[in-house]
Protein backbone atom coordinates (compact mmCIF):
# COMPACT_ATOMS: atom_id res chain seq x y z
CA UNK A 1 0.00 0.00 0.00
CA UNK A 2 2.75 2.49 1.06
CA UNK A 3 6.42 2.05 -0.31
CA UNK A 4 9.43 4.68 0.59
CA UNK A 5 12.03 4.21 -1.49
CA UNK A 6 15.02 6.01 -0.24
CA UNK A 7 13.47 9.18 0.41
CA UNK A 8 14.98 12.69 1.82
CA UNK A 9 13.28 15.47 2.76
CA UNK A 10 15.19 19.14 3.23
CA UNK A 11 12.32 21.80 4.27
CA UNK A 12 13.82 25.18 2.95
CA UNK A 13 14.59 26.44 6.16
CA UNK A 14 17.46 24.26 6.09
CA UNK A 15 16.30 21.03 7.99
CA UNK A 16 16.96 17.80 6.98
CA UNK A 17 13.76 16.34 8.49
CA UNK A 18 14.55 13.07 6.57
CA UNK A 19 17.74 11.52 5.50
CA UNK A 20 17.22 8.49 2.91
CA UNK A 21 14.17 6.59 4.26
CA UNK A 22 12.93 3.41 3.03
CA UNK A 23 10.37 0.99 4.17
CA UNK A 24 7.37 -0.61 3.04
CA UNK A 25 3.76 -1.17 4.33
CA UNK A 26 1.28 -3.85 3.40
CA UNK A 27 -2.17 -3.90 2.24
CA UNK A 28 -4.50 -4.32 5.41
CA UNK A 29 -1.19 -3.49 7.90
CA UNK A 30 -1.64 -1.27 10.78
CA UNK A 31 1.91 0.20 11.44
CA UNK A 32 3.05 2.64 14.27
CA UNK A 33 5.33 5.53 13.45
CA UNK A 34 7.45 6.15 16.48
CA UNK A 35 10.03 8.37 17.42
CA UNK A 36 10.98 11.68 19.31
CA UNK A 37 9.20 14.90 17.94
CA UNK A 38 11.76 15.86 14.98
CA UNK A 39 12.43 12.34 14.23
CA UNK A 40 10.51 12.31 11.05
CA UNK A 41 7.60 10.48 11.91
CA UNK A 42 5.20 13.84 11.25
CA UNK A 43 7.24 14.13 7.55
CA UNK A 44 6.58 10.80 6.36
CA UNK A 45 2.47 11.57 6.98
CA UNK A 46 2.72 14.71 5.23
CA UNK A 47 4.42 12.97 2.14
CA UNK A 48 1.89 10.09 2.38
CA UNK A 49 -1.07 12.77 1.79
CA UNK A 50 1.19 14.95 -0.57
CA UNK A 51 1.44 17.97 2.18
CA UNK A 52 4.73 17.74 0.97
CA UNK A 53 6.70 16.22 -1.85
CA UNK A 54 10.07 14.85 -1.31
CA UNK A 55 13.62 16.74 -2.13
CA UNK A 56 14.97 13.26 -3.34
CA UNK A 57 13.62 9.51 -3.48
CA UNK A 58 10.59 8.30 -4.22
CA UNK A 59 7.10 7.71 -2.29
CA UNK A 60 4.56 5.04 -3.41
CA UNK A 61 0.83 5.25 -2.47
CA UNK A 62 -1.74 2.37 -3.40
CA UNK A 63 1.00 1.86 -6.18
CA UNK A 64 1.51 5.62 -7.78
CA UNK A 65 4.27 6.97 -7.53
CA UNK A 66 3.47 10.36 -6.07
CA UNK A 67 6.67 11.94 -7.71
CA UNK A 68 3.94 11.71 -10.99
CA UNK A 69 1.11 13.39 -9.32
CA UNK A 70 1.01 16.66 -10.85
CA UNK A 71 -0.86 19.62 -8.25
CA UNK A 72 -3.51 19.52 -10.46
CA UNK A 73 -4.39 15.58 -9.43
CA UNK A 74 -3.65 16.12 -5.58
CA UNK A 75 -7.32 16.92 -4.52
CA UNK A 76 -8.81 13.25 -6.32
CA UNK A 77 -5.43 11.76 -4.84
CA UNK A 78 -6.48 13.05 -1.25
CA UNK A 79 -9.81 11.59 -1.51
CA UNK A 80 -8.33 7.86 -1.06
CA UNK A 81 -6.85 8.50 1.99
CA UNK A 82 -8.39 9.63 5.76
CA UNK A 83 -6.61 11.49 7.72
CA UNK A 84 -6.67 12.53 11.43
CA UNK A 85 -5.02 15.67 12.97
CA UNK A 86 -3.52 15.74 16.06
CA UNK A 87 -5.36 19.51 16.42
CA UNK A 88 -8.96 17.68 14.94
CA UNK A 89 -8.77 20.24 12.26
CA UNK A 90 -12.51 20.56 12.79
CA UNK A 91 -14.90 23.59 11.10
CA UNK A 92 -16.47 25.29 14.46
CA UNK A 93 -18.71 27.21 12.58
CA UNK A 94 -20.55 23.99 11.41
CA UNK A 95 -22.43 21.20 13.08
CA UNK A 96 -20.51 17.83 13.77
CA UNK A 97 -22.36 16.09 10.70
CA UNK A 98 -21.53 18.82 8.40
CA UNK A 99 -17.71 18.38 9.41
CA UNK A 100 -18.33 14.67 8.68
CA UNK A 101 -20.38 14.82 5.44
CA UNK A 102 -17.05 17.16 3.89
CA UNK A 103 -15.21 14.42 2.10
CA UNK A 104 -18.46 13.46 0.44
CA UNK A 105 -19.72 16.95 -0.26
CA UNK A 106 -16.09 17.68 -2.09
CA UNK A 107 -16.46 14.46 -3.93
CA UNK A 108 -20.37 15.48 -4.82
CA UNK A 109 -21.91 12.64 -3.26
CA UNK A 110 -25.87 12.77 -3.36
CA UNK A 111 -27.25 14.24 -0.49
CA UNK A 112 -29.11 10.84 0.43
CA UNK A 113 -26.04 9.13 0.35
CA UNK A 114 -24.10 11.66 1.94
CA UNK A 115 -26.81 11.41 5.00
CA UNK A 116 -26.86 7.79 5.08
CA UNK A 117 -23.00 7.35 5.55
CA UNK A 118 -22.43 10.23 8.15
CA UNK A 119 -24.63 8.51 10.38
CA UNK A 120 -23.55 5.39 9.75
CA UNK A 121 -19.84 6.77 10.30
CA UNK A 122 -20.75 8.78 13.71
CA UNK A 123 -22.17 5.49 14.60
CA UNK A 124 -18.73 3.69 14.43
CA UNK A 125 -17.39 5.88 16.05
CA UNK A 126 -20.15 6.40 18.61
CA UNK A 127 -21.53 9.46 18.22
CA UNK A 128 -24.85 8.78 16.80
CA UNK A 129 -27.10 11.34 18.04
CA UNK A 130 -24.42 14.23 18.37
CA UNK A 131 -24.98 15.60 14.55
CA UNK A 132 -26.30 19.02 15.36
CA UNK A 133 -24.01 20.02 17.80
CA UNK A 134 -20.60 22.03 17.29
CA UNK A 135 -17.37 20.48 17.53
CA UNK A 136 -17.00 23.05 20.46
CA UNK A 137 -19.23 21.67 22.81
CA UNK A 138 -17.74 18.63 22.56
CA UNK A 139 -15.68 16.86 24.98
CA UNK A 140 -11.51 16.94 22.86
CA UNK A 141 -11.90 12.90 22.60
CA UNK A 142 -15.48 13.03 21.09
CA UNK A 143 -14.18 16.12 18.72
CA UNK A 144 -10.76 13.79 17.85
CA UNK A 145 -13.72 11.24 17.44
CA UNK A 146 -15.67 13.52 14.59
CA UNK A 147 -12.50 13.82 13.14
CA UNK A 148 -11.78 10.09 12.72
CA UNK A 149 -15.61 9.84 11.53
CA UNK A 150 -14.62 12.52 8.88
CA UNK A 151 -11.33 10.46 7.64
CA UNK A 152 -13.23 7.41 7.39
CA UNK A 153 -16.65 8.33 6.19
CA UNK A 154 -15.50 8.23 2.24
CA UNK A 155 -14.32 4.61 2.85
CA UNK A 156 -10.94 5.33 2.56
CA UNK A 157 -8.08 2.23 2.18
CA UNK A 158 -5.72 3.75 3.95
CA UNK A 159 -5.82 5.79 7.11
CA UNK A 160 -3.40 8.02 8.20
CA UNK A 161 -3.76 9.84 11.69
CA UNK A 162 -0.53 12.34 13.23
CA UNK A 163 -0.50 12.06 17.22
CA UNK A 164 -4.17 11.71 17.43
CA UNK A 165 -4.00 10.81 20.82
CA UNK A 166 -1.76 13.72 21.68
CA UNK A 167 -4.05 15.35 23.93
CA UNK A 168 -6.03 12.69 25.33
CA UNK A 169 -5.87 10.74 28.84
CA UNK A 170 -4.55 7.47 28.55
CA UNK A 171 -8.24 5.90 29.14
CA UNK A 172 -9.48 7.77 26.00
CA UNK A 173 -6.16 7.55 24.36
CA UNK A 174 -6.55 3.65 24.46
CA UNK A 175 -10.04 3.97 23.35
CA UNK A 176 -9.38 5.64 20.41
CA UNK A 177 -6.42 3.53 19.21
CA UNK A 178 -8.97 0.35 19.40
CA UNK A 179 -10.98 2.71 17.32
CA UNK A 180 -8.09 2.46 14.80
CA UNK A 181 -8.10 -1.20 15.04
CA UNK A 182 -11.79 -2.13 14.52
CA UNK A 183 -11.07 -0.44 11.37
CA UNK A 184 -7.77 -2.10 10.34
CA UNK A 185 -9.40 -5.05 11.30
CA UNK A 186 -12.30 -4.42 7.95
CA UNK A 187 -9.60 -4.03 6.06
CA UNK A 188 -8.10 -0.51 6.29
CA UNK A 189 -4.36 0.38 6.20
CA UNK A 190 -4.10 2.10 9.11
CA UNK A 191 -0.61 4.05 9.82
CA UNK A 192 -0.49 6.47 12.99
CA UNK A 193 2.10 8.41 14.18
CA UNK A 194 2.51 8.71 18.00
CA UNK A 195 5.85 8.68 20.72
CA UNK A 196 3.02 6.59 22.97
CA UNK A 197 4.79 3.63 23.61
CA UNK A 198 2.93 2.08 26.19
CA UNK A 199 -0.22 2.66 24.10
CA UNK A 200 1.40 0.49 21.08
CA UNK A 201 2.64 -1.87 22.93
CA UNK A 202 -1.53 -2.21 24.30
CA UNK A 203 -3.06 -2.23 21.20
CA UNK A 204 -0.09 -4.11 19.57
CA UNK A 205 0.52 -3.42 15.81
CA UNK A 206 4.25 -3.43 14.09
CA UNK A 207 6.20 -0.31 14.37
CA UNK A 208 8.64 1.49 12.65
CA UNK A 209 11.01 3.61 14.89
CA UNK A 210 12.63 7.06 13.39
CA UNK A 211 15.66 8.65 15.23
CA UNK A 212 17.02 11.84 13.14
CA UNK A 213 15.23 11.09 9.93
CA UNK A 214 16.26 8.09 9.63
CA UNK A 215 14.47 4.58 10.36
CA UNK A 216 15.79 3.11 13.85
CA UNK A 217 13.99 -0.10 14.55
CA UNK A 218 11.06 -2.35 13.93
CA UNK A 219 9.20 -4.32 15.82
CA UNK A 220 6.11 -5.73 17.02
CA UNK A 221 4.57 -4.06 20.35
CA UNK A 222 6.20 -6.64 23.58
CA UNK A 223 1.86 -7.77 24.30
CA UNK A 224 1.62 -7.25 20.26
CA UNK A 225 -1.57 -9.10 18.52
CA UNK A 226 -1.09 -9.40 15.10
CA UNK A 227 -3.55 -7.74 13.05
CA UNK A 228 -5.26 -9.91 11.09
CA UNK A 229 -4.89 -10.21 7.24
CA UNK A 230 -1.33 -8.74 7.99
CA UNK A 231 1.06 -10.49 9.80
CA UNK A 232 3.18 -8.13 11.34
CA UNK A 233 6.54 -10.72 11.45
CA UNK A 234 6.47 -11.12 7.78
CA UNK A 235 6.15 -7.43 7.19
CA UNK A 236 9.13 -6.50 9.32
CA UNK A 237 11.91 -8.05 7.10
CA UNK A 238 10.80 -5.41 4.24
CA UNK A 239 11.79 -2.64 6.37
CA UNK A 240 15.38 -1.82 6.20
CA UNK A 241 17.56 0.94 7.37
CA UNK A 242 19.56 3.05 5.66
CA UNK B 1 -21.52 13.70 -10.18
CA UNK B 2 -25.42 14.33 -11.26
CA UNK B 3 -26.80 17.39 -12.75
CA UNK B 4 -29.04 17.44 -9.72
CA UNK B 5 -26.40 16.87 -7.28
CA UNK B 6 -24.33 19.56 -8.82
CA UNK B 7 -27.26 22.15 -9.02
CA UNK B 8 -28.19 21.45 -5.37
CA UNK B 9 -24.73 21.64 -4.31
CA UNK B 10 -24.73 25.31 -6.37
CA UNK B 11 -27.87 26.37 -4.62
CA UNK B 12 -27.05 25.42 -1.36
CA UNK B 13 -23.30 27.12 -1.52
CA UNK B 14 -25.49 30.19 -3.11
CA UNK B 15 -28.02 30.33 -0.33
CA UNK B 16 -25.28 29.75 2.09
CA UNK B 17 -22.95 32.61 0.89
CA UNK B 18 -25.88 34.75 1.29
CA UNK B 19 -26.47 33.20 5.09
CA UNK B 20 -23.25 34.29 5.49
CA UNK B 21 -22.92 37.73 4.48
CA UNK B 22 -26.52 38.07 6.47
CA UNK B 23 -24.77 36.42 10.03
CA UNK B 24 -22.43 39.06 9.61
CA UNK B 25 -23.48 42.36 7.51
CA UNK B 26 -20.80 44.39 8.74
CA UNK B 27 -18.31 44.31 6.14
CA UNK B 28 -20.39 43.23 3.35
CA UNK B 29 -22.72 46.31 3.95
CA UNK B 30 -19.93 48.30 3.94
CA UNK B 31 -18.70 46.83 0.55
CA UNK B 32 -22.22 47.21 -0.98
CA UNK B 33 -21.83 51.11 -0.02
CA UNK B 34 -19.19 51.38 -1.90
CA UNK B 35 -20.22 49.48 -4.76
CA UNK B 36 -23.69 51.71 -4.83
CA UNK B 37 -21.83 55.21 -4.61
CA UNK B 38 -19.73 54.06 -7.49
CA UNK B 39 -22.20 52.64 -9.55
CA UNK B 40 -24.63 55.28 -8.80
CA UNK B 41 -22.79 58.03 -10.10
CA UNK B 42 -22.35 57.19 -13.94
CA UNK B 43 -26.06 55.50 -14.29
CA UNK B 44 -26.80 58.71 -12.84
CA UNK B 45 -24.99 60.67 -15.57
CA UNK B 46 -26.51 58.45 -18.30
CA UNK B 47 -30.49 59.15 -16.85
CA UNK B 48 -29.42 62.96 -17.77
CA UNK B 49 -28.29 62.20 -20.38
CA UNK B 50 -31.25 60.35 -21.74
CA UNK B 51 -33.07 63.19 -20.66
CA UNK B 52 -31.29 65.61 -21.98
CA UNK B 53 -31.22 63.54 -25.61
CA UNK B 54 -35.29 62.83 -24.83
CA UNK B 55 -35.48 66.82 -24.39
CA UNK B 56 -34.02 67.72 -27.60
CA UNK B 57 -35.16 64.96 -29.72
CA UNK B 58 -37.95 67.30 -30.97
CA UNK B 59 -36.18 70.18 -31.66
CA UNK B 60 -35.10 68.06 -34.70
CA UNK B 61 -38.50 68.78 -35.78
CA UNK B 62 -37.76 72.64 -35.71
CA UNK B 63 -34.96 72.47 -38.23
CA UNK B 64 -36.40 75.32 -40.57
CA UNK B 65 -33.88 76.77 -43.66
CA UNK B 66 -33.73 79.89 -44.55
CA UNK B 67 -32.99 80.85 -48.39
CA UNK B 68 -31.92 84.47 -48.85
CA UNK B 69 -32.24 85.08 -52.28
CA UNK B 70 -30.56 87.87 -54.65
CA UNK B 71 -30.71 91.44 -53.93
CA UNK B 72 -31.14 92.38 -57.55
CA UNK B 73 -33.18 89.50 -58.99
CA UNK B 74 -36.73 90.23 -59.52
CA UNK B 75 -39.00 89.68 -56.80
CA UNK B 76 -41.50 87.77 -58.74
CA UNK B 77 -38.59 84.95 -58.22
CA UNK B 78 -39.32 84.04 -55.10
CA UNK B 79 -43.04 82.59 -55.61
CA UNK B 80 -41.44 80.43 -58.11
CA UNK B 81 -38.68 78.98 -56.09
CA UNK B 82 -41.34 78.04 -52.88
CA UNK B 83 -43.57 76.41 -55.76
CA UNK B 84 -40.79 74.50 -57.35
CA UNK B 85 -39.85 73.07 -53.19
CA UNK B 86 -42.94 72.49 -52.23
CA UNK B 87 -42.87 69.51 -54.67
CA UNK B 88 -39.85 68.20 -53.71
CA UNK B 89 -40.11 64.45 -50.70
CA UNK B 90 -38.09 65.87 -48.33
CA UNK B 91 -39.84 69.43 -48.02
CA UNK B 92 -42.52 69.70 -45.45
CA UNK B 93 -43.85 73.31 -46.38
CA UNK B 94 -42.48 76.43 -47.75
CA UNK B 95 -43.01 80.04 -46.80
CA UNK B 96 -42.35 83.17 -48.69
CA UNK B 97 -41.54 86.33 -46.58
CA UNK B 98 -41.18 89.26 -49.06
CA UNK B 99 -38.27 92.28 -48.73
CA UNK B 100 -41.69 94.67 -47.97
CA UNK B 101 -42.92 92.25 -45.32
CA UNK B 102 -39.71 91.57 -43.31
CA UNK B 103 -39.08 95.13 -43.42
CA UNK B 104 -42.51 95.81 -42.03
CA UNK B 105 -41.93 93.26 -39.52
CA UNK B 106 -37.92 94.59 -38.25
CA UNK B 107 -39.97 98.30 -38.37
CA UNK B 108 -42.45 96.67 -35.55
CA UNK B 109 -39.94 95.03 -33.74
CA UNK B 110 -36.49 96.64 -33.47
CA UNK B 111 -38.17 100.48 -32.80
CA UNK B 112 -35.79 102.02 -35.56
CA UNK B 113 -38.87 102.81 -37.80
CA UNK B 114 -37.99 106.47 -38.18
CA UNK B 115 -34.63 105.55 -38.85
CA UNK B 116 -35.88 102.89 -41.66
CA UNK B 117 -37.89 105.80 -43.44
CA UNK B 118 -34.55 107.57 -44.04
CA UNK B 119 -34.04 104.44 -46.41
CA UNK B 120 -34.71 105.24 -49.87
CA UNK B 121 -34.35 101.70 -50.68
CA UNK B 122 -35.44 98.13 -48.82
CA UNK B 123 -32.03 96.59 -47.92
CA UNK B 124 -33.90 93.71 -47.19
CA UNK B 125 -33.67 90.32 -49.51
CA UNK B 126 -36.88 88.14 -50.06
CA UNK B 127 -36.34 85.24 -48.08
CA UNK B 128 -38.38 81.29 -48.75
CA UNK B 129 -38.03 79.86 -45.71
CA UNK B 130 -38.30 75.63 -46.39
CA UNK B 131 -39.18 73.57 -43.20
CA UNK B 132 -37.80 69.94 -43.95
CA UNK B 133 -40.19 66.67 -43.91
CA UNK B 134 -39.65 64.59 -40.97
CA UNK B 135 -38.58 61.80 -43.04
CA UNK B 136 -35.21 64.55 -43.64
CA UNK B 137 -35.08 66.48 -40.11
CA UNK B 138 -32.20 64.73 -39.47
CA UNK B 139 -28.49 66.26 -39.70
CA UNK B 140 -27.52 64.74 -43.05
CA UNK B 141 -31.28 64.46 -44.57
CA UNK B 142 -30.84 68.84 -43.83
CA UNK B 143 -27.66 68.94 -45.15
CA UNK B 144 -28.58 67.20 -48.81
CA UNK B 145 -31.78 69.45 -48.56
CA UNK B 146 -28.94 72.20 -48.07
CA UNK B 147 -26.99 71.08 -51.01
CA UNK B 148 -29.76 71.93 -53.25
CA UNK B 149 -31.32 74.86 -51.69
CA UNK B 150 -28.02 76.30 -52.35
CA UNK B 151 -27.20 75.02 -55.89
CA UNK B 152 -30.79 76.76 -57.12
CA UNK B 153 -30.67 80.10 -59.27
CA UNK B 154 -31.12 83.68 -57.42
CA UNK B 155 -29.86 81.93 -54.29
CA UNK B 156 -27.81 84.31 -52.12
CA UNK B 157 -26.93 81.99 -49.02
CA UNK B 158 -28.71 79.38 -47.21
CA UNK B 159 -28.43 79.41 -43.54
CA UNK B 160 -30.07 76.82 -41.07
CA UNK B 161 -31.49 77.71 -38.18
CA UNK B 162 -30.98 74.44 -36.14
CA UNK B 163 -27.35 74.61 -36.41
CA UNK B 164 -27.10 75.19 -32.98
CA UNK B 165 -29.35 71.68 -32.68
CA UNK B 166 -26.52 70.07 -34.35
CA UNK B 167 -23.88 71.41 -32.09
CA UNK B 168 -25.86 70.19 -28.96
CA UNK B 169 -25.91 66.84 -30.50
CA UNK B 170 -22.56 66.84 -31.24
CA UNK B 171 -22.08 67.95 -27.24
CA UNK B 172 -24.36 64.93 -25.97
CA UNK B 173 -22.21 62.61 -28.45
CA UNK B 174 -19.23 63.70 -26.29
CA UNK B 175 -20.81 63.84 -23.01
CA UNK B 176 -21.82 60.40 -23.44
CA UNK B 177 -18.62 59.22 -24.18
CA UNK B 178 -18.17 60.65 -20.98
CA UNK B 179 -20.01 58.74 -19.58
CA UNK B 180 -18.74 55.29 -20.46
CA UNK B 181 -15.19 56.59 -19.29
CA UNK B 182 -16.51 57.10 -15.99
CA UNK B 183 -18.58 54.03 -15.99
CA UNK B 184 -15.11 51.80 -17.14
CA UNK B 185 -13.26 53.96 -14.50
CA UNK B 186 -15.36 53.32 -11.76
CA UNK B 187 -16.29 49.35 -12.48
CA UNK B 188 -12.63 49.19 -12.20
CA UNK B 189 -13.30 50.31 -9.19
CA UNK B 190 -15.91 47.72 -8.19
CA UNK B 191 -13.81 44.85 -9.08
CA UNK B 192 -11.32 46.45 -6.70
CA UNK B 193 -13.32 46.54 -3.98
CA UNK B 194 -14.82 43.34 -4.44
CA UNK B 195 -11.52 41.91 -4.69
CA UNK B 196 -10.50 43.37 -1.83
CA UNK B 197 -13.00 42.33 0.30
CA UNK B 198 -12.87 38.58 -1.31
CA UNK B 199 -9.01 38.75 -0.35
CA UNK B 200 -10.22 39.39 2.92
CA UNK B 201 -12.86 37.01 3.64
CA UNK B 202 -10.25 34.35 2.37
CA UNK B 203 -7.70 35.37 4.80
CA UNK B 204 -10.47 35.08 7.66
CA UNK B 205 -11.32 31.42 6.69
CA UNK B 206 -7.70 30.30 6.15
CA UNK B 207 -8.08 27.52 8.19
CA UNK B 208 -11.10 26.67 6.83
CA UNK B 209 -9.67 26.38 3.21
CA UNK B 210 -6.79 24.11 4.53
CA UNK B 211 -9.11 21.22 6.05
CA UNK B 212 -11.01 21.31 3.07
CA UNK B 213 -7.98 21.33 0.74
CA UNK B 214 -6.86 18.38 3.19
CA UNK B 215 -10.03 16.57 2.37
CA UNK B 216 -10.05 16.73 -0.89
CA UNK B 217 -11.19 20.07 -2.40
CA UNK B 218 -10.18 21.38 -5.55
CA UNK B 219 -9.27 25.28 -5.51
CA UNK B 220 -12.31 25.43 -7.88
CA UNK B 221 -14.72 23.69 -4.79
CA UNK B 222 -12.97 26.35 -2.10
CA UNK B 223 -13.36 29.18 -4.46
CA UNK B 224 -16.88 28.65 -4.86
CA UNK B 225 -18.70 30.14 -1.87
CA UNK B 226 -16.49 33.33 -2.38
CA UNK B 227 -17.54 33.48 -5.91
CA UNK B 228 -21.22 33.87 -4.87
CA UNK B 229 -20.50 36.24 -2.23
CA UNK B 230 -19.14 38.64 -4.83
CA UNK B 231 -22.11 38.42 -6.67
CA UNK B 232 -23.90 38.73 -3.96
CA UNK B 233 -21.56 42.39 -3.09
CA UNK B 234 -22.12 43.33 -6.54
CA UNK B 235 -25.82 42.77 -6.75
CA UNK B 236 -26.58 44.61 -3.26
CA UNK B 237 -24.13 47.33 -4.79
CA UNK B 238 -25.92 47.64 -7.87
CA UNK B 239 -29.84 47.66 -5.80
CA UNK B 240 -28.44 50.62 -4.13
CA UNK B 241 -27.18 52.54 -7.11
CA UNK B 242 -30.61 52.08 -8.47
CA UNK B 243 -31.86 53.09 -5.04
CA UNK B 244 -29.49 56.31 -5.38
CA UNK B 245 -30.81 57.34 -8.85
CA UNK B 246 -34.50 56.99 -8.52
CA UNK B 247 -33.92 59.33 -5.00
CA UNK B 248 -32.23 61.52 -6.95
CA UNK B 249 -34.34 61.60 -10.10
CA UNK B 250 -37.27 61.75 -7.68
CA UNK B 251 -35.42 64.95 -5.74
CA UNK B 252 -35.47 66.61 -8.92
CA UNK B 253 -38.35 65.86 -10.90
CA UNK B 254 -40.42 69.29 -9.60
CA UNK B 255 -37.48 71.78 -10.15
CA UNK B 256 -37.16 70.22 -13.79
CA UNK B 257 -40.90 70.23 -14.29
CA UNK B 258 -40.96 74.11 -13.23
CA UNK B 259 -38.02 74.90 -15.24
CA UNK B 260 -39.70 73.03 -18.49
CA UNK B 261 -42.68 75.01 -17.91
CA UNK B 262 -41.20 78.67 -17.78
CA UNK B 263 -40.19 77.15 -21.57
CA UNK B 264 -43.30 76.28 -21.95
CA UNK B 265 -42.56 73.07 -22.78
CA UNK B 266 -44.57 69.75 -20.75
CA UNK B 267 -40.64 67.94 -20.53
CA UNK B 268 -41.09 65.48 -17.54
CA UNK B 269 -37.64 64.18 -16.04
CA UNK B 270 -37.69 60.36 -16.40
CA UNK B 271 -36.55 57.82 -14.16
CA UNK B 272 -34.98 54.67 -16.03
CA UNK B 273 -36.54 51.86 -17.57
CA UNK B 274 -37.00 48.09 -16.04
CA UNK B 275 -34.40 46.88 -18.16
CA UNK B 276 -32.08 49.66 -17.39
CA UNK B 277 -32.62 48.42 -13.80
CA UNK B 278 -31.73 44.76 -14.67
CA UNK B 279 -29.22 46.02 -16.67
CA UNK B 280 -27.13 47.60 -13.98
CA UNK B 281 -28.09 44.67 -11.44
CA UNK B 282 -26.88 42.40 -13.78
CA UNK B 283 -23.13 44.68 -14.54
CA UNK B 284 -23.09 45.18 -10.93
CA UNK B 285 -23.20 41.16 -10.04
CA UNK B 286 -20.92 40.39 -13.10
CA UNK B 287 -18.35 42.82 -11.70
CA UNK B 288 -18.85 41.55 -8.69
CA UNK B 289 -17.91 37.88 -9.45
CA UNK B 290 -14.93 39.07 -11.54
CA UNK B 291 -13.73 40.35 -8.84
CA UNK B 292 -13.94 38.04 -6.68
CA UNK B 293 -12.79 35.14 -8.72
CA UNK B 294 -9.39 37.48 -9.72
CA UNK B 295 -9.08 37.90 -5.59
CA UNK B 296 -10.11 34.07 -4.65
CA UNK B 297 -8.54 32.43 -7.71
CA UNK B 298 -5.15 33.63 -6.50
CA UNK B 299 -5.45 33.83 -3.03
CA UNK B 300 -6.84 29.95 -2.46
CA UNK B 301 -4.24 28.68 -5.13
CA UNK B 302 -1.44 30.16 -2.53
CA UNK B 303 -3.22 28.68 0.62
CA UNK B 304 -1.28 25.00 1.13
CA UNK B 305 -2.16 22.84 4.17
Amino acid sequence: MIRFDQVHKRYPNGREALAGVSFSIAEGEMVFLTGHSGAGKSSILKLIALIERPTRGQVFVAQQNTNGIKSRGVPQFRRQIGVVFQDHKLLHDRPVADNVALPLIIAGVAKREVDKRVRAALDQVGLLGKERSRPLELSTGEQQRVGIARAVVGKPQLLIADEPTGNLDPDLALEIMRLFKRFNDVGVTVVVATHDLNLIDQVGARRIGFREGRVEAAGVGARGVEAPGAPASAAIGSVSNS
Amino acid sequence: MSLQSWLTRHAQTLIGSLGAIVREPGGALMTMAVIGVAMALPVFLAVLLENSSAATANLNQGFDISVYLKKESARSRAPALAELWRGRNDVASVRVITADAALAEFRERSGFGAALDELTDNPLPDTVVVTPAVSASNPQGVADLEKVLAAAADVETVQVDGAWVNRLNAWLDILRRIVWLVAALLGSGVVLVVGNTIRLDILNRRSEIEVMKLVGATDGFARRPFLYSGVWYGLGGGALAILIVASAVQFLTGPVATLAALYGSGFKLQGMDVDVYLGVLGCAGSLGWLGSWLAATRHIRAIEP
